[in-house]
C-alpha cells in the first residue's frame, strides 16, 4: 500500500482487547463511593406546559435523596434543548429527575410523582404544520431559520392548494427561508434535452447508539468530574463547562470507550450536564442511567426530507441544471441543517452546470434531530441514485458512464462559492468498482427468473472529510518512549490510534515504544477536533505531524547544542538522533528527553506557542518538565473542500410476490486519499454499507399523528438490519491516491461509506422494478407489493414519519 | 412519564414438580405469572406495564420438557425450547411444518431460550398495547390502533372486534394447520383443547389471546399422526429475516391423492388475532391438482371478507400471493 512503516499497515488498536474481553469500561461501568442513582421523568405529551409538579410522596420514600427540576437549572431559550424543561416539546422531553440509593427506589419514586401538563397543539409531519390552520410545534412558531445574519422563529403557512401541488410532485410555490445557487438555472434547463421532476421523502430515524447517553458526575474541590458517553473528548469541554456554569479548567470528562454516537454525541448534549447539577445540589455523586426507551425518545435522530427536484440533462448525459427544494423536519429543537448540505452534495457529486437550492426547516414535536452519518448528503444520495438511472435509461447511456460524465475531479469547483477541491478521484473509484463488481458482464445477464427479478445498483457517497486548526501534543520521556496525547475521543473507529501513529511515523518510533494518552481530560489532552464529520483522519494526522515536526526540530537542536554542529547536520533513526556524517555519534531519544528537561523552556513545555488553544496550554503546563514536548497548532496550508468519496455497486434479487429483496453482492470503493489503516477502512466501508441498507430497507420513524406517540422505542421496532439482511460477504477496496493537502495524503471516509450504500440499494430496487422510482426511503415490502400489484400506497404522497 | 427498566420486586417460585406449579398457579390466580423462556415476560415486567406479585418459573419441571411419541403422533412439552424442536429428527421427518415455523421465530438467540409454550401464549405485539396504554385489551375502553390516522400496518384484516391486534406466534399457525391439541393442566386435572379453539379473538375475550383459564398451565402440545409426512408449505414474510414478527405468514398441510389435494388446512399468521384458517381456500382446493392454474384460481379466495385498516391493505395481496406459492406445487 504505502511506503510508510506504520501508516497504511494493519495494527491492533490498544482498546480492542478490552472490547473483546468485556473489560472495556463505558460510562455506566464507573461507580464511586456514595454514588446515588438518578432517573428521569419525561413528558408523556408531545407538546405542553407543566402546570403542577408534586414530588412530595416520592421525596418521603425511604432511600430517595432528592429531586431536580427545571427550577434548579438555568433557563434555555427555545428552541434550544434544555437539561430539564417545563415546556416539553416532544414525548420523552425530560421534565425532572429523582435520585435514590438504588435504581429500583428511583423507579418506585418515579411512579409516585404527580405532574399536570396543559396540552398544546402538536404536529408530527412538517406538511401538516405548513398547511394553513395547521398546528405549530412551538408556541413561538413552526419554522426556525438559522443563518449568519441571524436566527429566529417564523410562522410560515402554505395554502391547501400549495400543499396539494407539492404533494402532487409539482414545484413548490410556498414561502421558504433559504436559497443559494450558481450558474444560469433557466438557461441550464433550456439547454437540456431531458428535463424531469421527482418528489421525494426520506424519513428520519434514530441514531440507535448501543450505549444510551448515561452519565455520572461528582465534584471535588470545585471541579466537576463527568463520566459520559461522548463521541469527542476535548471538544466536549467548552459545552460542558458552559452548561455547568464553570470554567473549562473545572471540568474533567472521562470517556474511555463509547458505544456509538453516529453524530448524536459530537458535542456535550444537555443531559450530560444533569448529573453535575444534581450532584452539586445533593452533594453526592450521581449516576443518571438513561434507559433504552429514553434513548429513543431523546437520543437524537436523522433529519427527514420532503422535497422536489427538477433535473436537466444534455443528450450526452451532462447535467445542465438541478433545482431542489427541501422541507426539512428539524424536530422540536431546530437542529439539523441537513437540507443545505444535501444541496452541497448535489453540487459536489454531480457537478451540475447550474443549480439552485431552496430550503424550509419546519419544527415538529418528534425526537430531537441531530447530525447523523452523512447528514443531508446521505439522504440526497438515496434520492439521486434512481434519478441518475432514469436519465441514463432515457438517454441510452450506461449508468456508470452517466455518473462518470458528471463526476467530480481535481478541477471541479463546488458549492455556491465555487470552491476548489483538494483532490477528487470519483471516476477512478467508479472504474475500480465497476471492474471489481464485473459491471459489464452483470449488466447483460437476464433479469427475470420466475417471480424473482434481479436489480443492479450504483451509489455515490460524499461528505467533506477534514478540518484544520486543531493542536497536536506529544512527548518523549527520558525512558525513550513516545507519548501521544489525543483528545479526539474513542467513538469506535480507532482513528485516535491511527492518527497517533502519524507522530511515530515522523519520529521513526516503533509501535511498542509508543504510548497513547486519552480517555480522560486529566490525561493532559490537547484541543482536538470533534470526532465527527469524517474529519479526524485528515485533521489529526496533520496535528500529530506538526507536533512531531516540532519535536524533531527540538531534538536536532538539542543534539547540535550538545554534540556540536548545526541542527541540519543531524538525522534520526532507531530512536536516536545522530550526525549524518558520522552516525555512530548520536544521542538516544531518552538522552535527548533528559537533556530537554535540563534545558527547560520550549524544550520541556515550560513555554509553548501562543496560538495553541487554552485547553492545550493547560495540558502543556501540566506536562512541563516531564520530557521533550512537541506541541503545535495545525497551521499547514489548507484550501478548498476536502472531499471524502465512496462508490458502491450492488446486486439484489427482488421477490415480486412478497416484496422482499436479498442483497446478493456488494462492492464498496473508498476514495479517501492514502489509506491509513486498511482494516479500519474496510470496517468503515462494511459498517457504512449495513447502515445504508437499513436506511434503504427498514429504518424510519413512525409517529401516530393523533397523539404524537412514537412507535419505535425499542431495537426490534426500529428495523436495524439483521445478519440475514446483509450479504454474507461485503467486498471493499480503496482508490488510494494521495491528497496533496495532507502530509500523509489522507482524507476521511466515515460518512460516504454509508451514502454510497443507501444509494446503491435504492438504485438496484429501481432497476429491478423496471425503473420505478418510489421517491422514498425506506422501501419496505408492503410498498413493493402494492406497487407490483398496481394498488395505491397506504400513505399520502409526501407523507412522513409514517408506515 | 416514567421510563422503567429495572425489574420491580416480584417473588420467584421455581418448582420442580408440575403439581407444585399447579398449586402455586391456583393460589396466585391472576397475581401469578408463568415464566418460560422469559422473552415476552421480562419486557412486560421491566416496563411495569404488567405487575404480577410472583413468577412461577416452569423451566425446572422435567415433565414439561421433551418430545415424546404417543399412540397417535407426538407430544411436545410446553417448556421445550424452540431450538430442540428445530433439531428434532422426528419432527423434521414427520412434521417439518412445525420445524420450519419454529426456525423462523425471532432470532437464534431467542430460539435458544424461547419455549414452544411461550411462543404460543405470548401476548400480541400491538405497539400501542405494548406501550402500556389503556386500550380495550388492557382493560380500558378505546382502541388506539383502529383510529382513522393510527399507524396500523401490522394489525388485523380479519376478526377485529374493538381490538385490531394480531397473533404474533409463528408456531401457532403450523400447529393449527397440523390439528394439534393443547394439554392444559390445573389442580382439577387436565383438559385438552384443539388448537383451533385454543387461540381466541377479541370477540371471545378481549384481554386474552388463549382460552387458558387462570390457574391453568399449558403442559404440552400433541400433534396427531394424521398429517405425519404429508405435504407442507411454510413461509413468513417479515420486514427483516431475523427478529421481526410476520407481516403475513402461511402454514399449509396437504394430503395428496396422486396429484390432487385430498385434504388440506391452510392457516395465515399476522392477519387476525388468532391464526387465521383459510377455510374457503381449503374447501376449494380439495380435489384440485397443484399447479399454476389452481394457484391462480385459489389465491383470490384468501382475502375474501378482509377488512383492511389504513396502512395494512397490502396484507390482502400478500396473503393471496402466499396461497399462490403454497398451491403451485
Amino acid at each position: 500500500m504505502s511506503d510508510y512503516t506504520l501508516l497504511g499497515k494493519d495494527f491492533t488498536p490498544p482498546d480492542v482487547t478490552g472490547k473483546v474481553t468485556g473489560k472495556a469500561k463505558y460510562a455506566e461501568d464507573f461507580k464511586v463511593d456514595g454514588m446515588v442513582y438518578a432517573r428521569m421523568y419525561t413528558s408523556p405529551m408531545a407538546h405542553g406546559r407543566v402546570t403542577r409538579i408534586d414530588t412530595s410522596k416520592a421525596e418521603t420514600m425511604d432511600g430517595v435523596i432528592g429531586v431536580l427540576t427545571a427550577e434548579d437549572i438555568p433557563e434555555v431559550e427555545a428552541p434550544n434543548a434544555a437539561i430539564l424543561t417545563n415546556s416539553p416539546a416532544y414525548i420523552g422531553d425530560p421534565i425532572l429527575a429523582v435520585a435514590a440509593e438504588t435504581e429500583q427506589i428511583a423507579e418506585d419514586a418515579m411512579a409516585a410523582i404527580e405532574i399536570e401538563i396543559e396540552p398544546l397543539p402538536f404536529v408530527t409531519d412538517p406538511l401538516d404544520s405548513l398547511l394553513e390552520g395547521g398546528a405549530n410545534a412551538r408556541e413561538e412558531g413552526n419554522v426556525y431559520a438559522r443563518s449568519r445574519e441571524g436566527s429566529g422563529f417564523r410562522e410560515i403557512k402554505w395554502s391547501q392548494e400549495q400543499i396539494d401541488e407539492f404533494r402532487a410532485g409539482k414545484e413548490p410555490t410556498g414561502e421558504f427561508v433559504s436559497e443559494w445557487g450558481y450558474g444560469e438555472l433557466e438557461q441550464g434547463f433550456a439547454d437540456a434535452d431531458l428535463v424531469f421532476e421527482e418528489p421525494f421523502v426520506t424519513i428520519g430515524y434514530a441514531h440507535m447508539s448501543m450505549e444510551p447517553r448515561t452519565a455520572m458526575a461528582y465534584w471535588e474541590n470545585g471541579k466537576c468530574y463527568v463520566h459520559g458517553s461522548a463521541q469527542s473528548q476535548s471538544f466536549w469541554i467548552p459545552g460542558l463547562a458552559r452548561m455547568l456554569g464553570v470554567e473549562m479548567k473545572d471540568v474533567c470528562l472521562i470517556s474511555e470507550n463509547t458505544g456509538g454516537g453516529f453524530g448524536s454525541k459530537i458535542g456535550a448534549y444537555p443531559i450530560a450536564a444533569l448529573p453535575g447539577y444534581f450532584s452539586r445540589k445533593i452533594n453526592r455523586p450521581v449516576q443518571l442511567r438513561v434507559t433504552r426507551e429514553q434513548e429513543y425518545y431523546m437520543g437524537s435522530a436523522r433529519v427527514g426530507f420532503q422535497g422536489w427536484i427538477k433535473m436537466g440533462f444534455a443528450a450526452d448525459g451532462k447535467i445542465t441544471a438541478s433545482d431542489v427544494f427541501i422541507v426539512e423536519d428539524i424536530g422540536p429543537n431546530a437542529t439539523g441543517g441537513d437540507a443545505s448540505s444535501a444541496g452541497g452534495a448535489i453540487s459536489l457529486v454531480y457537478d451540475p452546470t447550474a443549480m439552485r437550492f431552496r430550503g424550509l426547516p419546519v419544527l415538529t414535536n418528534t425526537t430531537p434531530r441531530g447530525a447523523q452519518r452523512g447528514p443531508g448528503q446521505n439522504q440526497i444520495a438515496a434520492v439521486m441514485a434512481p434519478i441518475m438511472d432514469k436519465a441514463a435509461k432515457q438517454l441510452d447511456i450506461d449508468p456508470v458512464e452517466i455518473r462518470k460524465i458528471n463526476s467530480t475531479n481535481n478541477d471541479t469547483i463546488v458549492y455556491a462559492d465555487r470552491s476548489p477541491v483538494t483532490s477528487a478521484y470519483m471516476n477512478e473509484a467508479l472504474d475500480q468498482g465497476a471492474e471489481m463488481f464485473d459491471w459489464e458482464t452483470r449488466k447483460t445477464q437476464p433479469k427475470r427468473n420466475g417471480n424473482k427479478v434481479r436489480g443492479l445498483g450504483i451509489g455515490q457517497g460524499y461528505h467533506s472529510a477534514g478540518a484544520t486548526g486543531f493542536d497536536g501534543l506529544i512527548r518523549i520521556t527520558p525512558d525513550g518512549r513516545l507519548h501521544v496525547h489525543s483528545g479526539i475521543g474513542n467513538l469506535g473507529t480507532y482513528s485516535y490510534a491511527t492518527t497517533s501513529r502519524a507522530a511515530a511515523e515522523v519520529l521513526k518510533v516503533s509501535e511498542d515504544s509508543m504510548q497513547i494518552h486519552r480517555g480522560s481530560t486529566d490525561n493532559h489532552l490537547p484541543w482536538s477536533s470533534y470526532q465527527a464529520g469524517s474529519v479526524t483522519i485528515f485533521a489529526h494526522t496533520r496535528t500529530n505531524y506538526v507536533a512531531a515536526m516540532d519535536a524533531l526540530d527540538k531534538m536536532k537542536r538539542i543534539a547540535a547544542d550538545t554534540m556540536g554542529g548545526a541542527p541540519e547536520d543531524y538525522d534520526i533513526d532507531g530512536q536516536r538522533v545522530f550526525l549524518i556524517d558520522n552516525p555512530a555519534q548520536g544521542m538516544s531519544y531518552g538522552a535527548i528527553a533528559a537533556r530537554a528537561i535540563q534545558l527547560g523552556g520550549e524544550y520541556s513545555g515550560d513555554s509553548y506557542p501562543e496560538d495553541i488553544h487554552e485547553i492545550t496550554q493547560r495540558a502543556v503546563q501540566n506536562l512541563a518538565g516531564t520530557g521533550l514536548v512537541g506541541v503545535a497548532k495545525d497551521n499547514l496550508h489548507q484550501e478548498g473542500v476536502i472531499p471524502g468519496l465512496a462508490v458502491a455497486f450492488c446486486e439484489i434479487e427482488l421477490d415480486l410476490e412478497t416484496g422482499k429483496y436479498d442483497i446478493l453482492d456488494y462492492v464498496g470503493i473508498a476514495e479517501c486519499g492514502t489509506v491509513m489503516h486498511p482494516k479500519g477502512l474496510a470496517q468503515q466501508m462494511k459498517g457504512g454499507a449495513v447502515w445504508g441498507f437499513g436506511m434503504a430497507k427498514s429504518e424510519r420513524h413512525v409517529y401516530d399523528p393523533q397523539n404524537g406517540l412514537p412507535a419505535n422505542v425499542g431495537y426490534y421496532q426500529c428495523g436495524i438490519p439483521s445478519y440475514l439482511d446483509v450479504p454474507s460477504v461485503t467486498r471493499t477496496d480503496a482508490v488510494n491516491i494521495a491528497d496533496p493537502q495532507n502530509p500523509f495524503g489522507a482524507r476521511g471516509i466515515g460518512e460516504p461509506a454509508m451514502g454510497c450504500s443507501v444509494a446503491a440499494l435504492q438504485s438496484a430496487i429501481s432497476d429491478a422494478l423496471d425503473g420505478h422510482i418510489f421517491g422514498r426511503s425506506p422501501i419496505t415490502p408492503d410498498m413493493v407489493v402494492n406497487h407490483v400489484m398496481g394498488r395505491d400506497q397506504s400513505y399520502k404522497p409526501l407523507q412522513t414519519n409514517n408506515f | 412519564m416514567a421510563s422503567f427498566d429495572v425489574m420491580p420486586e416480584v417473588q420467584l417460585y421455581q418448582p420442580v414438580e408440575l403439581g407444585d406449579a399447579l398449586n402455586l398457579a391456583d393460589e396466585l390466580g391472576e397475581d401469578g405469572w408463568l415464566l418460560g423462556g422469559g422473552q415476552d415476560t421480562y419486557g412486560w415486567l421491566k416496563d411495569r406495564a404488567k405487575s404480577p406479585r410472583a413468577m412461577i418459573d416452569l423451566n425446572g419441571i422435567e415433565a414439561l420438557h421433551g418430545i415424546r411419541e404417543t399412540d397417535d403422533g407426538i407430544e411436545i412439552g410446553a417448556a421445550t425450547i424452540l431450538r430442540d424442536i428445530i433439531r428434532d429428527k422426528r419432527i423434521n421427518r414427520d412434521y417439518s411444518l412445525l420445524a420450519q415455523a419454529a426456525n423462523r421465530v425471532a432470532s437464534p438467540q431467542i430460539r435458544n431460550v424461547g419455549t414452544l409454550g411461550g411462543n404460543l401464549i405470548q401476548d400480541t405485539r400491538c405497539w400501542y398495547y405494548r406501550r402500556g396504554l389503556d386500550c380495550y385489551r388492557a382493560g380500558g375502553n378505546i382502541c388506539y390502533a383502529g383510529g382513522p390516522e393510527a399507524m396500523n400496518r401490522e394489525h388485523a384484516v380479519f376478526g377485529a372486534s374493538r381490538c385490531v391486534a394480531v397473533s404474533p406466534s409463528d408456531t401457532a399457525t403450523a400447529l393449527v394447520a397440523l390439528e394439534a391439541t393443547m394439554v392444559a393442566a390445573s389442580i382439577s386435572g387436565t383438559r385438552t383443547i384443539s388448537a383451533d379453539d385454543f387461540f381466541v379473538g377479541p370477540d371471545t375475550h378481549i384481554e386474552q389471546m388463549t382460552s387458558l383459564e387462570p390457574g391453568e398451565i399449558l403442559a404440552a402440545v400433541r400433534i396427531p399422526a394424521k398429517w405425519a409426512g404429508q405435504r407442507f408449505y411454510f413461509e413468513k414474510v417479515a420486514d427483516r429475516d431475523v427478529w421481526d414478527f410476520a407481516l403475513v405468514s402461511i402454514a399449509a398441510a396437504m394430503s395428496m391423492d396422486d396429484d390432487t389435494v385430498a385434504d388440506c388446512r391452510l392457516v395465515c399468521g399476522g392477519v387476525a388475532c388468532t391464526p387465521h384458517r383459510l377455510t374457503n381456500v381449503e374447501r376449494a382446493a380439495r380435489g384440485q391438482s397443484l399447479g399454476e392454474e389452481s394457484a391462480e384460481a385459489l389465491a383470490p379466495l384468501a382475502s375474501e371478507g378482509a377488512k383492511p385498516l389504513n396502512y395494512n391493505h397490502f396484507k390482502l395481496p400478500l396473503m393471496e400471493n402466499l396461497v399462490r406459492r403454497a398451491m403451485r406445487g
